[in-house]
């Protein structure tokens, strides 16, 4: 199952691990729960797409049913920013927001406000996509934190997002893309001239430099997975000759 | 009879690790500066503002006051070189960083074609605040060239390219951005009408007045050499503006804010607002920076200074 030597491998991404400062006791007791409520939380989506497919015999219009804990636990990921400002996770403040407040936009920015997406296709592409990385990720953090992490998780985490991470960006990106003409015909969070603040706003304008800024943002996302891969899963190979 | 024993320097490339250069009869009290003028001579391109020589291929970088037989070196020194690419010196990087933004601005003050839509170009505004906008921003960018050419001492020599490339970017960018909508046809004077202009009117000529006097009292602080090492600290003079420094170390970032906050009232404007936002936060990060390096050199610094914001921040 687990060989131990697994579990305590180098990963010092994202685990967080006891052999730097860490967090305490308190602090660990916290994050076991916030992972274990947000695998669960996550879980619960997966099998709420899983029996709205079921009832209904199709997989179009599935959003509806997942709607409401799919807003809850994703918004609920911005505590995850909080705890890197805290330092209770050792990773960057300003790389996990930007992770978080990309997935929250998406969510309320674009799939909440504009209804008219809502039944299209590729929102469950990405939430599909998104339900199996949270999954995994959940629960790899959990085992780390109770330094008991199975191989399987471990290799799921850095392995599945070759197929996943193209899958949610192309299903974000199809969804912006639909968005686009009820933006434009209902000027939704734009501002025109005049007004006394002197600003304005164009939000089609702005879904739009959203869209092309996936260009150079998620190749190097992606390359930084496969660095990640390389990394954690590279010396597997040598444990088994040794041993 | 007395022998100056000479060293031998090699300059080494620090990636590649080949030997660039070798200097022999290398008189041991020479600084650092004075082996990069010589590396120079070999090397025309890689002017010594441009060089970084260190002991090690990672190591820091050797300062150029440095002596030559004062380093963890025998009488045969390897001394690694790596390039820092193109530099400007810091007083052609605020001169262009500074006419950006003045002659920006003027291209939306003048409305040239292309900007706003054909029936508006190079008329001019209705509203009179707008004109008064174009001279306060003018101003503030004239007054900092003059700044920056006949009063401004600069510590350290030189920034690289890729640095000022970006910090153009910002100023140039943010004024277009602020300039198009106070210059635009459309714009809606504050309000609270002339009596709002005028107070911020007020507030942005004092903190312009009182930005160019700390700056002036810097600069007649009695400091030496690159490092910016002064003997003393900044202290209040007779110059009523000069008394916000009881109050926070870096008055002159205190000012400048205000005279950015004096420029959102007076045009009611949201970028204006953001800029000065913006800007209030680099400036905040720069006061902290400087107010920590006064606690650490003055023992007898006053308690009551805080970085920018009296009593507060």
């Amino acid at each position: 199952m687990s060989a131990p030597a697994m579990g305590t491998s180098k990963t010092a991404h994202d685990s967080s691990n006891k052999k730097k400062r860490g967090p305490g006791t308190l602090a660990t007791a916290y994050l076991v729960i916030y992972n274990v409520v947000m695998t669960a939380g996550w879980l619960v989506i997966a099998v709420g797409l899983v029996r709205a497919y079921l009832a209904r015999g199709s997989y179009h219009g599935l959003y509806y049913s997942i709607e409401k804990p799919l807003k809850f636990f994703q918004t609920g990921a911005l505590l995850e920013i909080l705890h890197c400002a805290v330092g209770i996770v050792p990773s960057s403040v300003v790389l996990t927001g930007f992770q978080v407040m990309s997935r929250v936009f998406l969510t309320w920015a674009v799939t909440h406000s504009v209804r008219e997406v809502q039944s299209e296709d590729s929102v469950l592409l990405f939430v599909a996509a998104w339900t199996i990385t949270e999954i995994i990720r959940y629960s790899f953090y959990t085992f780390s934190l109770l330094n008991h992490l199975p191989y399987l998780i471990k290799w799921a985490r850095y392995t599945f997002f070759f197929v996943l991470y193209p899958m949610g960006v192309a299903g974000e990106l199809l969804t912006i893309y639909a968005a686009l003409p009820y933006v434009q015909k209902t000027g939704l969070y734009s501002i025109t001239l005049p007004n006394k603040y002197n600003f304005s706003f164009d939000y089609h304008t702005f879904l739009i430099l959203i869209m092309i800024s996936y260009i150079p943002l998620f190749p190097q996302l992606y390359f930084h997975m496969m660095r990640q891969r390389k990394k954690v899963l590279g010396h597997v190979d040598e444990y088994s000759k040794v041993e | 009879m007395s022998r100056t024993t000479f060293f031998e320097v090699e300059i080494l490339d620090s990636k590649t690790k080949e030997q660039l250069c070798f200097l022999d009869k290398v008189e041991p009290h020479s600084s650092i500066a004075e082996i990069k003028s010589l590396f120079h001579k070999s090397y025309p391109k890689w002017y010594p503002a441009r060089q970084s020589l260190r002991l090690d291929p990672k190591g820091k970088a050797l300062r150029d006051d440095d002596i030559l037989q004062n380093l963890p070196v025998g009488t045969s020194a390897s001394i690694y070189f790596k390039d820092l690419g193109p530099q400007l010196g810091w007083t052609m990087v605020f001169l262009v960083e500074c006419l950006g933004p003045l002659l920006i601005y003027l291209l939306f003050y003048l409305r040239v074609p292309y900007i706003y839509s054909k029936k508006y170009t190079f008329t001019s505004s209705t509203h009179p605040v707008v004109s008064l906008a174009c001279a306060c921003h003018s101003f503030h960018y004239i007054k900092r060239l003059i700044e920056t050419i006949f009063v401004h001492r600069f510590s350290h020599g030189t920034m690289p390219l890729r640095s000022i490339v970006r910090n153009c970017a910002y100023y140039w960018g943010f004024a277009a951005w602020l300039a198009y909508y106070i210059n635009h046809p459309l714009y809606t004077p504050p309000s609270f009408g002339e009596r709002q202009v005028n107070y911020a009117l007020i507030v942005f000529v004092l903190c312009e007045a009182g930005n160019f006097s700390i700056h002036w009292t810097l600069n007649s602080l009695q400091c030496e050499g690159a490092g910016s090492k002064c003997r003393r600290y900044p202290r209040p003079s007779k110059n009523p503006f000069t008394w916000l420094f009881f109050f926070v170390s870096c008055p002159n970032y205190t000012y400048e804010v205000g005279a950015w906050v004096g420029l959102s009232i007076m045009t009611q404007c949201v970028p204006v607002a953001l800029f000065t936002l913006v800007g209030f936060a680099q400036m905040t990060i720069w006061a902290r920076g400087k107010h920590k390096t006064y606690i650490r050199e003055f023992k007898d610094y006053p308690n009551l200074r805080m970085p920018i914001l009296p009593l507060i921040l």
